[in-house]
C-alpha cells in the first residue's frame, strides 16, 4: 500500500462535537492524523479544518466518503503537497544570554528568516512559518544552544485550485 | 392549562409559554407519534411527568430495560418505515441504550432516542448518574446534539425527526439536561424540511441510468442483487417490474428479504454467508452485476479479491460513501432508489435468459437434495429448526413477518421463512445483536396489530432480553414467540465444530424451563419436544389469542449449510 501526505479541506459547521466525529473517523481506521487546525474560513459562521494524513490514495477518498457523510460537514476534499499552498509555524523560546553572546544564534535566526517577538532578560522568542522542513532545520540548528521550550502548529493550507464551496452553500440555503 | 399563556407574538405566530419537557411532549406529538418505548430515572423525570399528563394522546411503553426499549423503537421503525422513538434517562440509561443505537447504526434504521442528562451546571462534574452520552455515541449516531436550554428544543427536535428519517435513515440522539426540561419559553412548532450541511439524498446524473440500461441490455448472464435500500426506499413494486421486463434472476441481502415475495420466479434466494447455493457461486458467472441499496458487506461478497471480478458492476445508491467502499463499481447510480429504477425502466429491453434461469434452478436442485430437503423433511430422528419454519409457513401462508434474533435459527428463519409482504424479516443484520428479538416483535406488533408477529429465538438470544416477556405481559400483546433450544450458542458451536476441532468453549448452556418462565408471566406456554406435536403446536399457538410463547426443543447439533467459511471466495460455498 503506497502511502502518500495529503491535506484534507473539510468545510462544517461551527457546532460543539464536530471535532469528536471527525477525529473517530481516523480513530476508527487507526489512521494517526500527523496534525490537524480548525479556524474559521472565508464563509463567514463556516469553519475550515486542515487534516493533514499520510495513506494511500484508495484510504483517503473513502474517508473523504465518511466525512462528507456527516450531517454537519458541507464538503470535504483532499490534495496532495503538489496541489496546495501550505505553511506551518513554530515557536522557540531560547535563554536570552545566547541571543546577544553567540554571533552564530543571529547569523541562523537571519539566515532562517525567523522572527524575533519578544525579547527580555530570561528569555527570547522566535517565530518561524514555513514548511515543516524549514522549521525542523531551524529546530536541529538550535538544539545545540538548548532550546528551552518549543512549540508547532498544524499544517495550514489553501488549493491551487478554486473550491466552489461559496457556490455550494448557496446552492444548498437557496 | 393554568400554566399556560397564550400570547400573539405577530401577526401570524402564537405562541405558548409551556416548560422544556412539555415542549418534548409537543413536539413528539407534532411529529406524529403515537408510541414510544423507555424506562424513567431522575433525570428524565420531568419529561415522564409531562406524558403522565398526555398518557391519552401519546402511548408510553414502559420496558424492562433501555434496551429493550431501543430494540423496540427499532423494530416499530422496521416494520413501518417510521421513526423510532425511545427515552432513557442519563448515565446508565442512556448507556444501556448503545446497543441498539449501534445495530440501528449499521442497519440504517429511523430512530430518535431521548436521554436525560444532568442539569447544565454539573456538566462535567461526575455527578451522580452523568455520563458523556454525547461522546460515546458520537460514532454510532447519525447525529446527536445536547439541549441545554429549553428554548432549543423544538428546533432540535425537529431537526432530529428531519435527518433520522430521510436520504440513508439512522438513529438520532438528543440529550436534554433536566434544567432545560423544567425550563419554560414561548413554544412554536415548525417541522424541519432542510439542513444547509446535510444532502439527504444526492443527485442522479441520468447518464448513469443510460449507462446502466445499456450494460442490462447487452448481458448474457446479469444478476441482480437487492438491499435493504429497497424497503427503505419503498422501491419494492419499480424493482419487481425491473427485474420482470429484464428478466434478471434476482437475489437479496438478509435485510433485503421480502421487497418481492418468496415465491416469485426470479427470485433467486439470499446471498452470503449461509444464503442460497445458486446466488452465491453463480455471482462469479454473471457478466452484469446490479447491486441495488446494498452495500457488499463481508458476509454477502466472502473474498473481496475473487467477488464477481467477470462481472461488471452496477451499483444503485443513496449514500455516496458507499461507492466504490467494498466493490470497485462500473457505473455507480446515485440517489433514490425508487426514481432511479423508474427512470431505468422503460430504457430497458424486454428480456428473459431461459438458460441462465435454468442454471439457477439445476444448483436449486442441488442445493435442495443436500441441505434443504433434509431441513424441511428430516427423517432422521431429532427436530430440525428448518421443519419449525416450515410448520410456520404452513400456518402463516407466508404472511406474518418473523423477527428473528442472531446465530443459527436467524439464517434458518431468513433461509426458509416464505414472505409475501414488504418490510416482513426483522433482524439485526449488521450488528448481530443478540437479545434483539424479543424486544424489537414487542415493536413490532404494536406497529401492526393487525399483523401476525413471529419472534423466532435460540436459547441463548432469548436469555439476554428475556426479562420483556414483562413488557409482552404488561401490553397485553399477542405476539408468538418462539425459542429454538438446542441447548447450544449453536452458530459459535458449529463453527468450533468446523474449525476449532470440536472444542466446544462456554457454548453449552444449561438452561431455566422456559415454559414455567413465561407462565410465570402469565403468558401462555408449550413446550415441544416429538416431531408429532409440531403442526399442532404451531398451529395452536397460531391461533391462540394473546401472546403464546412455544419451546421447541430441536437437534442439539445441527448444522447451518450451504456456509461460505470466512474469507473464502462466494464460489467456494459449502453444501456440508
Amino acid at each position: 500500500m503506497k502511502t502518500k501526505l495529503y491535506t484534507v479541506s473539510i468545510y462544517t459547521e461551527n457546532n460543539v462535537g464536530l471535532l469528536n466525529r471527525i477525529s473517530a473517523i481516523f480513530q476508527r481506521r487507526k489512521i494517526n492524523v500527523e496534525s490537524i487546525n480548525t479556524s474559521i474560513s472565508e464563509i463567514e459562521g463556516v469553519s475550515r479544518w486542515s487534516v493533514v494524513v499520510a495513506i494511500s490514495e484508495e484510504q483517503i477518498r473513502k474517508i473523504i466518503g465518511q466525512i462528507e457523510k456527516q450531517v454537519e460537514v458541507i464538503k470535504a476534499y483532499y490534495h496532495t503537497d503538489e496541489e496546495t499552498i501550505y505553511q506551518e509555524s513554530c515557536l522557540l523560546k531560547v535563554k536570552s544570554d545566547l541571543l546577544f553572546e553567540d554571533l552564530q544564534i543571529q547569523n541562523i535566526i537571519k539566515e532562517s528568516a525567523a522572527r524575533i517577538i519578544t525579547v527580555n532578560r530570561n528569555f527570547f522568542v522566535l517565530e518561524k512559518s514555513g514548511r515543516k522542513s524549514e522549521i525542523e532545520l531551524l529546530y536541529r540548528e538550535l538544539k545545540p544552544f538548548g532550546i528551552m521550550q518549543f512549540v508547532h502548529s498544524g499544517r495550514i493550507a489553501v488549493t491551487k485550485d478554486e473550491l466552489k464551496i461559496s457556490n455550494l452553500l448557496k446552492a444548498v440555503t437557496a | 392549562m393554568e400554566t399556560q399563556t397564550l400570547s400573539k407574538k405577530s401577526e401570524e405566530v402564537f405562541t405558548e409559554t409551556i416548560s422544556g419537557s412539555e415542549a418534548i411532549v409537543r413536539c413528539l406529538l407534532e411529529e406524529g407519534v403515537d408510541i414510544l418505548y423507555g424506562y424513567p430515572g431522575g433525570a428524565i423525570m420531568p419529561v415522564y411527568d409531562e406524558m403522565y399528563k398526555y398518557q391519552n394522546t401519546l402511548h408510553h411503553v414502559l420496558t424492562r430495560h433501555e434496551q429493550g426499549a431501543i430494540h423496540a423503537a427499532q423494530g416499530y421503525a422496521r416494520i413501518s418505515g417510521r421513526v423510532g422513538v425511545c427515552i432513557a434517562t442519563s448515565g446508565p440509561g442512556a448507556t444501556n441504550l448503545i446497543t441498539g443505537i449501534a445495530d440501528a447504526q449499521i442497519d440504517s434504521t429511523p430512530l430518535v432516542c431521548i436521554t436525560g442528562q444532568v442539569g447544565s451546571h454539573l456538566l462535567g462534574s461526575d455527578a451522580f448518574q452523568e455520563t458523556d452520552i454525547i461522546g460515546i455515541s458520537t460514532p454510532v449516531t447519525k447525529w446527536n446534539h445536547q439541549i441545554t436550554k429549553a428554548s432549543e428544543i423544538p428546533e432540535v427536535l425537529a431537526k432530529a425527526f428531519f435527518i433520522a428519517n430521510t436520504g440513508r435513515p439512522g438513529p438520532v440522539l438528543i440529550d436534554i439536561t433536566k434544567d432545560a426540561q423544567f425550563e419554560t419559553f414561548d413554544f412554536n412548532y415548525d417541522k424541519c424540511t432542510k439542513v444547509r450541511s446535510y444532502k439527504p439524498v444526492p443527485d442522479t446524473d441520468y447518464e448513469t441510468i443510460e449507462k446502466a440500461a445499456l450494460l442490462i441490455n447487452q448481458a448474457k448472464k446479469p444478476f441482480l442483487v437487492w438491499g435493504q435500500g429497497v424497503l427503505l426506499g419503498e422501491a419494492e413494486t419499480q424493482l419487481k417490474e425491473v427485474v420482470e421486463k429484464a428478466g434478471i434472476p434476482s437475489a437479496w441481502t438478509i435485510l433485503g428479504a421480502s421487497a418481492i415475495p418468496t415465491d416469485h420466479p426470479l427470485n433467486v434466494g439470499m446471498v452470503g454467508m449461509h444464503g442460497n447455493y445458486a446466488p452465491n457461486k453463480l455471482t462469479n458467472e454473471c457478466d452484469v452485476l446490479i447491486a441495488v441499496g446494498m452495500r457488499f458487506d463481508d458476509r454477502v461478497t466472502g473474498n473481496l479479491e475473487t467477488y464477481a471480478k467477470q462481472a461488471k458492476i452496477i451499483h444503485f445508491e443513496i449514500d455516496p460513501a458507499e461507492i466504490d467502499k467494498n466493490v470497485k463499481t462500473d457505473v455507480a447510480v446515485l440517489g433514490d432508489a425508487k426514481k432511479s429504477l423508474e427512470k431505468l425502466l422503460p430504457l430497458l429491453e424486454v428480456k428473459g435468459y431461459p438458460e441462465w434461469v435454468q442454471q439457477f434452478k439445476q444448483l436449486y436442485a442441488e442445493e435442495y437434495e443436500q441441505v434443504i430437503c433434509r431441513d424441511l423433511h428430516p427423517e432422521k430422528e431429532g427436530i430440525t429448526m428448518g421443519e419449525v419454519l416450515k410448520e410456520i409457513n404452513t400456518q402463516t401462508k407466508g404472511n406474518a413477518a418473523i423477527v428473528s434474533d442472531v446465530g443459527q435459527h436467524q439464517m434458518i428463519a431468513c433461509r426458509y421463512a416464505n414472505f409475501n409482504v414488504t418490510k416482513s424479516n426483522i433482524t439485526s443484520g449488521g450488528l448481530g445483536t443478540m437479545g434483539f428479538a424479543l424486544p424489537a416483535a414487542i415493536g413490532a406488533k404494536m406497529a401492526a396489530m393487525d399483523r401476525d408477529v413471529i419472534a423466532i429465538i435460540g436459547d441463548g438470544g432469548y436469555q439476554m432480553t428475556i426479562q420483556e416477556l414483562g413488557t409482552v405481559f404488561q401490553q397485553k400483546l399477542p405476539v408468538k414467540i418462539v425459542v429454538l433450544n438446542n441447548e447450544f450458542l449453536g452458530m459459535v458451536r458449529q463453527w468450533q465444530q468446523l474449525f476449532f476441532d470440536k472444542r466446544y468453549a462456554s457454548t453449552e448452556m444449561t438452561n431455566p424451563d422456559f415454559v414455567t418462565i413465561a407462565k410465570g408471566y402469565h403468558i401462555a406456554a408449550k413446550r415441544v419436544t416429538e416431531r408429532s406435536e409440531l403442526a399442532d403446536s404451531v398451529k395452536e399457538m397460531m391461533e391462540y389469542q394473546g401472546a403464546y410463547f412455544l419451546e421447541v426443543c430441536v437437534k442439539k447439533e445441527g448444522n447451518v449449510f450451504p456456509m461460505i467459511p470466512t474469507g473464502a471466495s462466494v464460489s467456494d460455498i459449502r453444501l456440508k
